[in-house]
């Protein structure tokens, strides 16, 4: 385990921003960070970063303290913007390169490189506040990769931009990940995180109410559902023990289980009525976890 | 020390390629060309359209008596003055009448009374005419004496003792203090360069301000302090943002020099610039003004890093460093009080508070002269001054940098610097 975070608590004041937060990232792996705004994902980053320190617990990387002697081995990616609005791209890049550690004419070949790969080489003597929201984005995204960092830090790397740049940026950021670095993001679209991490948290109001690998998770979710499709009647599976809640469809029903057994139980009633055209167990969504434990509020 | 040197270039370079600090300095020094040639530019301007000089101005003069307007005549040549009186038998209102029409420029009315007193009356469209009236108040001055002299039958002589000027000589044993002559030729040095000073520190410090609230709001700053500490780059900023007032100043003062050299050698422009004491430059003026620009400057870049870094939009910036702006303006218009007369006491007290040294002990320094010690223990407080303020910024900044959301008071700090700490 590279990233390593132990107990890890916050407070400002008598506000608990982070309440004992523990996690682990390998090498070569993405970690997905869930929560709503004000969950405490960009205070998490920061004590990763080591921008603010934790009032318990340790933080790690590689068994060492992370502090300025490893900053040109991690890469940064803030929560919206983190340019110079006036700054030309080139000079940005650069600049924010070498703060990373990097010479001017690897920074310089390596901008090209990117810049051509995000499909935005025109833009490179282009002043920052001229472009969209959506290319700003991907020069902060270079901006964060152009160091080649070990450990990567993005903080909703995907906010702002279309599909097809989503897509983009997943492949590079992939890449990555393929190529050994360590990499931790926050998001609130789950669907990305579905998509990309082999480990998340789900975090509310600074507390960890989910942990572990994707289909861990998705296994301990009490939000299994079973979907029939019949032309009999289905009705007297309701009985059955163990289904918490049915949703009549057009074409049968779908059945809230609360465990795994539950399911058989329900197959073998279903065709004692006569046989059906449809039997499906559903995985919960991570938008249905993310709802069940933060609550609908902040879906 | 290498992240140092690149927050330094990039503060350095990125402003001064900027368009309109190159446009705001070559306007700058193209004033200082234009203003040093103003002699020369005003005589030409002259000599195209003609001037005044050429034209003669008729004034028309109405005498009750009869007896004045040939010795008003013979005053006129005398003083070869440009202006030819003509004798007028038109009624008063008539030539009212003429002046408001614009006929004719103006006029005057002559009268004596039971005492051979002068009664006159200049009658012009004119509020603000100055020249001539002044011209003809001596001249007809002149010629009651001489008339009352002759009534007592005094001699030329006998009349010349009755004015003869006393002598009066003025002498100061302060020794701080300078001849009157002194006094007035550094004033205008003085002067200028305080007003530089002035605008660089409001200018620069204001600058400082407004891109550290620029690098919060674009959330750079979150990459830039987790590449190299607050304080580092704080310090870079201040420093980078200085060199470039500093090449500004250097260009500007440059210029000036030039402008001086050129045209100090044509006749024109020598009394012009003498008036303003730039005929001989006092190069420790200069040097003081070098120093306490870059100290005044570090003072309040200091305390504007600091305000800066406590809002979060680059909006709340001028709200914030209203007090710091008020300090500057309140430091010089004391200084400004104190050119006329810079030896009130108010000025030494004032010329230690290090907020205002910069102009204020500038202004001493440059007008007085002074004992070695008092603008050496000014500059030491004010280095002592910038040492805790850096120190406290340091800290404010830290945690300021840091803080996001509608914070736009000075109250701030104290939770800045809670934030700093952990």
């Amino acid at each position: 385990m590279t990233l390593l975070l132990e107990n890890v608590t916050k407070r400002f004041g008598d506000f608990t921003a982070v309440d004992d937060l523990s996690l682990s990232v390998g090498e070569g792996t993405m970690y997905g960070f869930l929560g709503a705004n004000g969950a405490g994902k960009t205070t998490t980053f920061r004590m990763i970063l080591g921008l603010l320190n934790a009032n318990e617990g340790h933080i790690s990387w590689k068994g060492k303290r992370i502090s300025y002697a490893t900053s040109s081995k991690i890469g940064y990616l803030p929560e919206e913007r983190g340019l110079y609005p006036k700054m030309k791209v080139e000079d940005q890049l650069i600049f924010l390169a070498q703060l990373r550690g990097m010479n001017k004419a690897d920074a310089k070949k390596e901008l090209k490189h990117w810049l051509e790969r995000f499909e935005v080489p025109h833009y490179i003597h282009k002043r920052v506040e001229e472009l969209s929201k959506g290319n700003q984005q991907k020069i902060q995204v270079i901006a964060s990769l152009l160091h080649k960092p070990q450990l990567l830090i993005l903080d909703e790397p995907f906010s702002g931009l279309d599909p097809v740049n989503v897509e983009m940026l997943k492949s590079a950021i992939l890449d990555f990940r393929n190529e050994g670095a360590t990499i931790i993001f926050s998001s609130h679209r789950m669907d990305h995180v579905e998509e990309l991490c082999e480990q998340l948290s789900i975090v509310h109001k600074g507390k960890q109410v989910v942990q572990g690998s994707l289909r861990d998770v998705k296994r301990s979710s009490s939000k299994q559902y079973v979907r029939i499709h019949s032309d009999h009647d289905l009705t007297q599976l309701a009985s059955i023990q163990g289904v918490a809640s049915i949703h009549q469809t057009v074409e049968g029903a779908v059945y809230q289980i609360e465990a795994e057994q539950v399911a058989h139980e329900l197959l073998t009633v279903a065709l004692k009525s006569g046989p059906i055209r449809h039997f499906e167990i559903e995985e919960p969504s991570l938008q249905d976890i993310f709802i069940e434990k933060v609550g609908k509020e902040h879906a | 020390m290498r992240e140092f040197m690149i927050i330094f270039k990039q503060a350095f370079m990125t402003k001064a390629k900027t368009k309109s600090f190159i446009i705001t300095t070559a306007l700058m020094m193209v004033a200082i060309f234009l203003f040093a040639n103003m002699g020369k530019i005003i005589d030409s301007v002259q000599d195209m359209t003609g001037g005044d000089d050429a034209s003669e101005t008729v004034l028309f003069v109405r005498d009750e008596s009869g007896a004045l307007i040939e010795r008003l005549k013979t005053q006129f040549e005398a003083n070869e003055s440009g202006t030819t009186v003509e004798s007028s038998d038109q009624s008063e209102q008539k030539l009212t009448e003429q002046v408001k029409e614009g006929e004719i420029d103006s006029f005057l009315t002559l009268s004596l009374d039971d005492t051979n007193t002068i009664h006159a009356k200049y009658t012009t469209m004119s509020a603000m005419e100055f020249t001539l009236p002044m011209m003809l108040q001596d001249a007809l001055q002149s010629i009651q004496t001489e008339m009352q002299a002759d009534q007592l039958s005094l001699s030329a002589e006998q009349v010349e003792t009755l004015f003869a000027p006393i002598t009066f000589e003025q002498q100061s044993v302060s020794p701080s203090s300078k001849t009157e002559e002194e006094l007035s030729q550094a004033r205008g040095l003085v002067y200028v360069l305080m007003f530089l000073i002035y605008f660089a520190v409001i200018i620069y410090s204001s600058m400082i301000a407004t891109e550290v609230a620029t690098e919060k709001s674009s959330r750079v700053m979150e990459i830039l302090i987790s590449s190299v500490s607050p304080v580092k780059h704080m310090f870079a900023k201040v420093l980078g943002i200085g060199s470039l007032g500093l090449v500004q100043m250097v260009l500007l003062g440059g210029a000036g020099y030039i402008a001086l050299k050129s045209t100090s050698s044509a006749e024109s422009a020598d009394g012009f610039f003498s008036v303003f004491g730039f005929s001989n430059l006092n190069v420790g003026t200069i040097v003081y003004a070098i120093l306490f620009f870059l100290l005044g400057y570090f003072l309040y870049a200091t305390l504007a890093a600091l305000l800066g870094s406590l809002v979060s939009r680059t909006e709340d910036v001028q709200q914030m460093i209203l007090p710091m702006s008020l300090l500057i303006v309140a430091a010089f218009i004391i200084a400004v009080t104190g050119l006329s007369n810079p030896e009130m006491a108010y000025l030494q007290y004032a010329s230690f508070f290090p907020f205002f040294t910069p102009l204020v002990m500038f202004l001493r320094v440059g007008m007085l002269d002074l004992p070695f010690w008092e603008p050496v223990l000014s500059i030491v407080i004010m280095l002592v001054t910038i040492f805790v303020l850096g120190w406290f910024g340091a800290r404010v900044y830290r945690g300021g940098v840091l803080m996001y959301g509608p914070s736009r008071s000075l109250k701030d700090i104290k939770k800045a610097i809670q934030l700093g700490k952990e």
